[in-house]
């Protein structure tokens, strides 16, 4: 079993009528995901790509099952829709939005604090690629061709640079068992240290590649998780080292704002944790492929 | 999103901040008049998004109406160099003309979105006066910290551990409830990111009041704050960076001579750092985002060749939900349209791939191919002409 999805997840998607919905839901199906219905407020008994909208998530889940959300829906509304996804029982969801305010999200984290662990949904994202796990299915906006089912989990922040690793890991032969964004924002679902959490557990995975970024305590975060509690081998690679000081580079989260918050500081952190760091964004495979050798060899 | 001092001294007065009186002058004459109705000694600051002002000598306290008229006249049309703007620093087009203030005690109060926590954290320090980030090199005890629950809002009691903590006397822990309740809910209710009182004052009379206030807001959040979005000052803002938005681009601009036409955040920046390793310098950090029409891609080259520095083009492309297809299409029409004769270097990976590889090629346009993301940075390093020497 991979972290996440598996082939029979059953999996909704809120903001299935949209634009932008309908043709990665198209994408989803065309790549054996299995997408058993949509959500869209007021659009309940219609039927999108073959598969009922509902109303609601709850009824979406009393009628088909949905386990998981991919969640489409627009910045001002986001936050709610990822709120009642939690409240009707969902297992498991990911938000692809970008530009959701900050204080809905940390609306959202406090929302989900209020569930026990065994009933709490996990989140993904938001402003991030998704979850692919290949040859399973996956829920996001990533190319699948891209990747080579294989024992390796990804995380980044990026989405683009998560293809990056992903297809310089595929030209040498390295396949991913689950490749997972967490996404640009300051506040997000999931940190790295939730997802390598899983890939620890994960007996389909035997190695992590984790692509960070400047700004933001989770990358020191995980490397301290690394060093304490994984035995599992960790490649990483940080973006940004010639971003200068307190300026946004694109993402909402992606600037230096603090101590150890830029790429040279969490390099150091994440090298002192025993990560062997990529020296170069061009060189995130063949690093992973010298640690695997190595370990290999071991 | 940033704004001005005067700006964040209105915002907070409305949620009961007690602020300095004083008024805006955009010349000489209305600075002179707002001294005259305040009465002397009055300050006149420069107002500018950027801090350090003060060493600057973009503040002064002036005991005269033509002192005053002297001082504005020296720093309204002008550039402000301080030590957090670039080289060239940030226009003077408004002062703010505020009454003294006889300074007992000075604090430092300020209210972040904190990304450990996810929640709004309260910094403050008996310090005030100096640079939250030296006084946290310097003297990081000297910092107290408080989180708020946003499900319960901003405590009382958490008010007056703060007030004591700062060593505030007990008949003046009251009026810093009403400080830090100001801050708390200008902040929520706002939607900002960051709101700082350096220094909050202690007066001569006991008092305590914001003699500068500093707000910014997440601009994800304007859409549902036009009273904030009103603020906006052009004026201080790199023109590109707006004109690059109006477009649907993210773009940042910086000091090399490599123009950088990217999609994906994390991408742009590894590229970025790949041409710096490679030994040459990024003129830009450009985001084209996702599904990038063929017009985009025109408007994202218009806007890097608004640099004059830059010498050569690299556009990375690795397509998730973007098209190659659409990206080619748009450099080839950028190519003519714009009649280029710098080199431009284009690496293109992911969703139709090979048909904007065939558009690239049958254009017959001296564009230079690049299949990875280490070649094309390494021969946009190459192709820059010559310096001369």
């Amino acid at each position: 079993m991979s972290i996440l999805i598996q082939q029979e997840t059953r999996i909704i998607i809120q903001g299935m009528s949209g634009r932008i919905g309908q043709f990665h839901a198209q994408d989803m199906i065309k790549h054996g995901t299995n997408v058993v219905g949509g959500v869209t407020p007021g659009r309940g008994g219609e039927t999108v790509l073959g598969r009922p909208i509902f109303n609601t998530v709850r009824e979406a889940i009393e009628a088909v099952g949905a386990q998981a959300s991919l969640v489409f829906v627009p910045p001002p509304s986001a936050a709610d829709a990822i709120m009642e996804a939690a409240e009707a029982g969902l297992e498991f969801a990911v938000c692809v939005t970008d530009g959701i305010p900050s204080q809905d999200m940390m609306k959202v984290k406090r929302f989900l604090r209020r569930f026990p662990a065994e009933r709490k949904m996990r989140f993904i994202g938001p402003n991030c690629a998704g979850v692919i796990s290949p040859g399973k299915g996956f829920m996001g906006i990533m190319p699948p061709h891209i990747y080579l089912p294989g024992r390796v989990g990804i995380v980044g922040r990026s989405g683009t640079l998560g293809y990056e690793a992903a297809s310089q890991m595929k030209a040498l032969g390295i396949g991913v068992s689950t490749s997972v964004g967490i996404g640009g924002d300051p506040i997000n679902g999931s940190s790295f240290k939730d997802i390598l959490a899983m890939f620890e557990d994960d007996p389909e995975t035997d190695a992590v590649m984790l692509i960070g970024e400047i700004g933001g305590p989770q990358e020191a975060e995980a490397a301290a998780y690394v060093r304490d509690h994984m035995s599992k081998p960790v490649v990483a690679y940080i973006a940004g080292l010639s971003a200068p000081k307190g300026r946004k580079m694109g993402h909402a989260g992606a600037i230096i704002s603090a101590f150890g918050e830029s790429a040279q500081e969490k390099v150091e952190i994440l090298s002192a944790a025993g990560i062997t760091v990529a020296p170069t964004p061009s060189a995130m495979g063949e690093t992973l492929a010298k640690v695997l050798g190595m370990r290999q060899a071991a | 999103m940033d704004i001005h001092e005067h700006q964040a001294k209105d915002v907070l007065r409305a949620f009961g901040m007690p602020v300095p009186q004083g008024g805006i002058a955009f010349a000489p004459e209305q600075a002179m008049h707002e001294a005259r109705k305040l009465g002397f000694p009055v300050v006149v600051k420069a107002q500018i998004h950027a801090g350090g002002r003060g060493a600057a000598g973009g503040v002064r306290l002036c005991q005269s109406e033509a002192e005053v008229g002297a001082f504005a006249l020296s720093l309204l049309g002008r550039n402000l160099v301080t030590k957090q703007t670039d080289a060239q620093g940030k226009p003077v087009h408004r002062l703010l003309v505020e009454q003294g203030t006889e300074i007992a005690k000075e604090l430092y109060l300020g209210l972040v979105l904190d990304r450990k926590s996810e929640r709004i954290m309260i910094v403050a320090s008996r310090e005030g006066g100096m640079e939250i980030e030296d006084l946290a090199e310097d003297q990081p005890d000297a910092l107290i910290r408080m989180v708020i629950d946003p499900a319960m809002g901003l405590l009382p009691f958490q008010s007056r551990e703060l007030g004591f903590a700062l060593g505030l006397s007990a008949h003046q822990i009251g009026q810093f409830a009403i400080v830090l309740r100001a801050c708390y809910r200008a902040f929520r209710d706002l939607d900002a990111t960051m709101v700082e009182i350096n220094p909050l004052v202690v007066s001569s009379a006991g008092g305590l009041i914001a003699l500068d206030a500093k707000m910014s807001f997440d601009t994800n959040a304007l859409f549902r704050r036009p009273n904030v979005a009103a603020l906006r000052d052009p004026g201080q803002e790199d023109p590109r960076e707006d004109a690059a938005a109006e477009h649907g681009l993210s773009y940042v601009g910086l000091d090399g001579d490599i123009g950088c036409i990217i999609n994906g955040a994390g991408l742009a920046m590894a590229t970025m750092d790949m041409i710096q390793l490679a030994g040459g310098q990024p003129a830009n950090f450009l985001d084209i985002g996702g599904g990038a029409s063929p017009e985009r891609v025109v408007a994202a080259f218009r806007t890097v060749l608004t640099d004059p520095n830059v010498s050569v083009i690299l556009v990375n492309i690795f397509a998730g939900i973007n098209r190659c297809d659409w990206v080619a299409s748009g450099v080839v029409q950028a190519y003519r349209e714009l009649n280029l004769t710098l080199p431009v270097v284009v690496r293109l990976a992911g969703t139709n791939v090979d048909e904007g590889r065939c558009i690239i090629d049958a254009s017959g346009l001296p564009l230079i191919s690049a299949d990875t993301l280490a070649e094309a940075a390494a021969t946009a390093v190459a192709a820059r002409p010559a310096l001369a020497a």
